[in-house]
């Protein structure tokens, strides 16, 4: 009895494993691994959702399920989009990603509003897209927050990498089209300041050790004072080179942790970007220009890494069609116009992840970290290769070729 | 004196080329790989152009070299045909007013303005003639403009025709777009029902022409723009393009084609997949659009990057367009190498690019093909047109080049940059 029973605990144990993390082995002719050079001939062991080995001399235990392709690299990792709160359909019901009640609403979380089942989170994620930073969109002050989750998984929480991440703030034209008040750029600042300066306050207020002095509970203050502290960080939209300038004076002033976003106008302010030390997270190469954005440009990825600036390629928000960009797409475009692909694939893989914070899980393929693959079946920018398979924490999401 | 008589030739020859007349020195494209369209991929071709027109074009081998022939070394270059956009909306142009549905009399040439930057845009990408449209907010929102991207002062020097000829389509749309408030139809049933309603009174137009044509007592009848450009329609000089999304609206629009005997040609059709049989099997071309993911409208929920492949596979004539800016004319070859990607044969994507649109405007006696005879109107790449990688390095119209992305300015129509473009990409919705 009781070896038959003990077969029985290991069917079981192995059927779990299957449906959860199979071990599986993935070989790749080039393996970008975003961690060091390119692997020729390489192997990529998964054990239980993690990365178990990487190298060209990796044995592949026996019963390890086995794969093979032309190129393999981290699953891509969208610095920022507005994936799963900006839905499919060109209908308010499942447009989520701007409040127009009030200009600054930073107690707005993701988290509430993530449609793990909008048919563009499974149509990003089967062209290689594995971890996004999304949330409320541009077009508000102060539009709520992002988060960070894996595109697995029907509900919001398993996936879950993080529950606010940065408060998406803004200062482009879209805004004072959105709202009555502010009218004017310099409007637009002076709100911004003020609420911050009414944050640094509470927060001045919350830090007495008396707790009886202590202001109600405020939402708004509450998420602002994280900002103040660097717990979140400030993720500020902003094209035209005014409008970064005054992004970066804000930061200075407020002491804010910042990303900068979209930024089409970067190239004007190389020196100054370069120097207050900030990331930025690229608008996507193709994106229409127009107004704010009139004068982007396909090079200033190029331009940005050149100087060293850390930039990561986003798919961003789009208010038509098509409903969602694709950084895969996007980068591919910055690669043909003066990014070398390593960079090109950086943008949107461990540089991605490095600044949102993520990279300890993802971003890269090495021992330990998340099992967040995608195979193809040739160079992934060529327009006419294909994501044949997307792997995440060590579980098959996608295994159609697109 | 004698000596004076070459330098005035030469003065007046430059002033002519400036001008952006055809060049009468023949220009030799020399060691490209020449992909013709017509006829398959030719290694180290030799193509030949003179007075805007293709006067020779072969292997290396096979083509004689006029004397005294421009040299232009294209050794490692792809040369293709200019391209064709059979739907776009750059040049600043608009239609109909919200005055009326149905805007048969109304121009978009009337509107276009010659200067505007976005034909660099265009120009950037490759193409070379365009059928600019009217937007898709009406039933019949009016007469679209075939263009040639020629450097011009007035917009009748862009044009095939003479402007009082027929130099364009009409544009017609069905589904949600033209749906609105009186005068506008409110439901799909009532759209096709004042199309119907227009035709009829189109035909009885006719009909009393060719009355008063044949019989001396009848008398014609007064003249009338609208009837005018519809008799056009009903004796198939003038084609309809036809903005349609779903599958139903798809088999309405080939119903009324049929009804009234009008040519047509199928616009977005973004579920064409879903009736491939029966598009084929109507014999009518569809211009498709190319987007990077699905979406939008609840019409075209059901787009399908697909689309081309299995539109290609039931065996129905399938072209391309960038509806310009929905996708950006910089891109349209890129549109091309996406279908390719989702299953479309590259020999159909190419042709889809070129003779394909040159047909569906009645131009490819002109354009769409690198064959002796035709407008010297090309592309050079850097490489394979299907590749991210490449660059169209040059655009020439009529044996004029146009475009030249080793020039500083026309690298920044190419790319973008600090004001590239004087104004807003204006796009509308589709």
């Amino acid at each position: 009895m009781k070896p038959i029973h003990k077969l029985f605990t290991i069917y079981l144990f192995t059927l779990g494993s299957l449906g959860a993390n199979a071990q599986i082995a993935i070989k790749g002719e080039t393996i970008y691994t975003m961690a060091g050079q390119p692997l020729k001939n390489g192997v990529v062991l998964v054990k239980d959702g993690k990365i178990e080995a990487v190298g060209t001399n990796v044995r592949i235990p026996a019963n390890y399920q086995t794969y093979s392709a032309k190129v393999v690299t981290p699953g891509l990792v969208d610095a920022h989009t507005t994936l799963g709160l900006a839905g499919a359909l060109n209908v308010d019901a499942v447009q989520d990603q701007l409040e127009t009640s009030n200009a600054i609403q930073p107690e707005l979380r993701a988290i509430d509003a993530y449609n793990p089942n909008d048919p563009l989170v499974a149509y990003a994620r089967s062209l290689g897209v594995t971890t996004v930073h999304t949330g409320h969109g541009p077009g508000a002050l102060i539009s709520g927050q992002t988060m960070i989750t894996k595109t697995s998984g029907q509900t919001v929480g398993p996936a879950l990498l993080d529950t606010t991440t940065m408060i998406a703030m803004t200062l482009t034209d879209a805004v004072r089209s959105n709202f009555k008040t502010p009218g004017t750029r310099a409007k637009s600042v002076a709100m911004l300041r003020t609420e911050l300066m009414a944050a640094q306050e509470y927060r001045k207020k919350m830090e007495n050790t008396d707790a009886s002095k202590h202001p109600s509970r405020n939402l708004k203050m509450e998420y602002l004072s994280g900002l103040l502290s660097g717990q979140y960080k400030a993720l500020i939209s902003a094209h035209k080179a005014t409008d970064i300038s005054s992004a970066l004076r804000l930061a200075q002033e407020f002491g804010l942790q910042m990303v900068l976003d979209g930024a089409a106008e970067a190239y004007l302010l190389v020196d100054e970007i370069k120097a207050a030390g900030i990331p930025v997270i690229i608008h996507p190469t193709m994106m229409r220009a127009g107004g704010d954005t009139k004068n982007a440009s396909m090079e200033t990825a190029a331009v940005l890494a050149k100087a060293g600036i850390p930039i990561a390629i986003q798919s961003g928000f789009e208010g038509y069609v098509p409903r969602t960009r694709i950084i895969l797409y996007e980068a591919g475009i910055a690669a043909s116009n003066g990014l070398s692909f390593e960079q090109a694939l950086a943008a949107i893989t461990i540089n991605a992840a490095k600044i949102i914070g993520q990279d300890r899980r993802v971003g890269s393929l090495e021992k330990g970290k998340d099992a967040d693959l995608v195979l193809f079946d040739g160079d992934p920018f060529e327009y006419t290769s294909h994501v044949c398979k997307v792997i995440i924490d060590g579980k098959i999401e996608s295994d159609k070729c697109k | 004196m004698k000596k004076r008589v070459p330098i005035l030739t030469l003065w007046a020859g430059i002033l002519l080329s400036s001008l952006g007349y055809a060049q009468t020195q023949p220009h030799v494209f020399r060691g490209a790989t020449l992909i013709p369209i017509a006829g398959s991929p030719i290694t180290n071709g030799l193509l030949v152009v003179q007075n805007g027109k293709i006067l020779a074009i072969g292997p290396a081998s096979q083509v004689k070299v006029p004397a005294g022939a421009v040299e232009i070394d294209a050794r490692g270059k792809v040369i293709m045909p200019g391209l064709v956009d059979t739907h776009s909306h750059i040049g600043e142009g608009s239609g109909g007013d919200r005055t009326s549905t149905l805007n048969p009399e109304v121009r978009i040439v009337d509107a276009l303005n010659p200067y505007s930057d976005t034909f660099k845009k265009a120009l950037a990408g490759g193409i070379t003639t365009v059928n600019i449209m009217p937007g898709s907010g009406h039933l019949m929102s009016g007469q679209t403009a075939y263009l040639k991207l020629r450097e011009a002062r007035r917009i009748e020097d862009m044009l095939f025709t003479d402007i009082d000829g027929i130099c364009g389509g009409m544009k017609m749309a069905n589904g949600t777009n033209p749906i609105g408030a009186p005068p506008f139809s409110g439901t799909r049933g009532k759209s096709a029902a004042l199309v119907r309603q227009l035709f009829t009174e189109a035909q009885e137009y006719g009909r009393k022409i060719k009355a008063a044509e044949t019989d001396t007592t009848k008398q014609r009848p007064t003249r009338d723009l609208r009837m005018e450009a519809l008799q056009e329609i009903l004796s198939g000089k003038r084609v309809v393009h036809f903005h349609t999304h779903q599958a139903n609206d798809v088999l309405t629009a080939i119903r009324l084609s049929q009804e009234f005997g009008f040519r047509v040609v199928l616009h977005h059709v973004s579920e064409g997949w879903k009736v491939a049989d029966e598009i084929a099997k109507a014999g009518v071309p569809s211009s498709i659009i190319v987007i990077d993911s699905p979406g939008g409208k609840v019409e075209a929920i059901d787009y399908s990057s697909t689309n081309g492949a299995m539109l290609e596979k039931a065996g129905a004539v399938v072209g391309f367009h960038t509806d310009d800016g929905v996708t950006d004319s910089r891109f349209f070859i890129r549109g091309a190498a996406m279908a390719v990607r989702n299953g479309m044969s590259r020999e159909k994507a190419l042709e889809a690019l070129t003779i394909v649109g040159a047909n569906m405007l009645d131009l490819k006696q002109r354009v769409g093909s690198l064959e002796v005879g035709k407008d010297a109107d090309l592309v050079v790449l850097s490489g394979d047109p299907l590749s991210v990688y490449t660059h169209v390095e040059q655009t020439w119209v009529e044996g004029i080049k146009r475009f030249d992305r080793s020039n500083e300015q026309d690298h920044k129509y190419a790319v973008g940059g600090f004001d590239a473009y004087r104004g807003i990409f204006d796009y509308h919705n589709h």
